[in-house]
């Protein structure tokens, strides 16, 4: 029983990792600059969050298998193969979850008064310390969500998870699988059990978000008047 | 001596000056939409104009014939701009600190320290408070002290009164006057009131739709 939630967490957290570096360079990119073909680009990028998770797992078997164009130059260049190992639930549990970080981390960086960055400029910041004191700190709410709702889908997936990386114990049955072939092969407790698990984790996750963020009358965000109004009373 | 002479073209506005300032308030002066933060902007390098020429103090800093663009960071230029641009997750101090690489800090090689320029704005009580905790010409003040504190070459303000209630406008005007004095370097301001024109302009460069109508010492 605890075999696939220690799997679990260690997939999603590896998934999260992956998704928020690119997810991030990514947002920002797309928040920032216009390039023609921007509204397709945007839409292939979306599109994993509404497709069935059984077509992303079809086209990552397809894309990783050994015949496909990805599996088949690991194959040979390194001879490693994904397919049916940890390294496809992380595979999958990133492009699954990947949708909810962009979005969320573009919004973010959006909402960045592009006047800050300018001011920053010229102050004669280079741009790599505007990003990493400016933009990102005010950004970092927004993108905390992003990642938190992220690590909840990865946590969860299941489809597509079961195309590529199969359900074998200890390897790649990760909770959401375990619990099925539970209930497949008639072990209602252990299902019982499990889905405690999965649900109390992904509650714990999604309510701390909220704590989190009504609690985010950080000073600069929602702003403590208190010393304004005192003053000019 | 700042020497502009620029060509820029704009959805529904085209923008042709050329002006020169050696020293002195410059006002830029002209209804709203005539193209005055334009100017700034392509002065302080955050917009490129599409033809002319931009130096001061003998360094070119932007020619279309020579393919010359230096970069914003690298032009000393302070800026003030309109809605002040603080940075909201920073301190007072933080913010005014933020333009002074860190080997200066340390060095001690410019000029005033962060406390001269925050007494000499009279903002030093509030250094700890963050910019939502600050009042509209407490905030001007601030972005005052963080432009002035790089000691830039140059000194650009965009509107920099007209969010203040009267009172708060007559003091930093005189403010404005002063710190120049002190600080030996071209300010150029923009605005579309009259009254602040007349008081602060050394000269005035009359702005209408784009074209420049005339350039001269105030009367």
């Amino acid at each position: 029983m605890l075999e696939p939630i220690l799997l679990s967490l260690k997939v999603a957290i590896a998934a999260v990792v992956v998704v928020f570096f690119v997810g991030l360079a990514i947002a920002r990119t797309m928040a920032r600059e216009e390039f023609p073909g921007k509204n397709v680009v945007e839409s292939l990028i979306i599109l994993p969050m509404v497709l069935p998770p059984t077509v992303l797992g079809y086209g990552l078997l397809i894309l990783l298998g050994k015949r496909g164009p990805i599996g088949s130059f690991l194959l040979e260049t390194f001879d490693v193969q994904l397919v049916f190992t940890w390294w496809a639930a992380v595979i999958a549990s990133a492009v699954v979850s990947f949708p909810l970080m962009y979005q969320s981390a573009k919004a973010a960086f959006a909402g960045v008064d592009i006047s800050l960055e300018q001011a920053a400029r010229t102050l004669g910041a280079k741009e790599l310390r505007i990003f990493l004191t400016i933009t990102l700190p005010l950004a970092w709410p927004g993108i905390l969500a992003g990642l938190v709702l992220s690590f909840a889908r990865a946590l969860g997936e299941f489809g597509a998870t079961l195309m590529v990386a199969g359900n074998i114990p200890g390897k790649t049955q990760t909770i959401p699988l375990a619990i099925y072939f539970a209930v497949e092969s008639g072990d209602t407790d252990a299902a019982r059990n499990l889905v405690l698990v999965i649900t109390l984790l992904s509650f714990a996750t999604v309510f701390w978000l909220n704590w989190w963020s009504r609690k985010k009358l950080q000073v600069w965000k929602k702003g403590d008047s208190s010393h304004v109004e005192r003053e000019h009373s | 001596m700042l020497n502009v002479n620029i060509h820029k073209r704009l959805p529904g506005i085209s923008i042709d000056v050329d002006f020169s300032v050696t020293e002195g308030i410059l006002v830029i002066f002209g209804p709203s939409g005539a193209g005055k933060s334009t100017i700034l902007n392509c002065i302080s390098g955050l917009q490129l104009p599409d033809k002319g020429t931009i130096s001061l103090k003998g360094k070119v800093f932007y020619s279309a014939a020579e393919k010359i663009a230096i970069p914003a960071r690298n032009r000393h230029i302070g800026y003030v701009f309109q809605d002040y641009a603080l940075f909201p997750h920073l301190t007072v101090k933080d913010n005014v600190m933020y333009g002074i690489p860190s080997r200066c800090k340390a060095g001690g090689g410019f000029r005033m320290t962060v406390l001269d320029v925050l007494e000499m704005l009279k903002i030093t009580r509030l250094q700890d408070r963050y910019p939502c905790q600050l009042s509209g010409g407490e905030k001007q003040r601030v972005a005052l002290a963080r432009a002035l504190m790089v000691e830039p070459d140059l000194l650009l303000l965009d509107e920099p009164l007209s969010a203040l209630d009267h009172g708060n406008r007559k003091a930093l005007q005189g403010e404005l006057l002063e710190l120049q004095r002190i600080w030996q370097i071209p300010f150029l301001i923009v605005t579309h009131s009259r009254k602040e024109m007349a008081v602060l302009a050394d000269e005035v460069l009359f702005l209408e739709k784009g074209r420049q109508a005339t350039f001269s010492p105030a009367a």
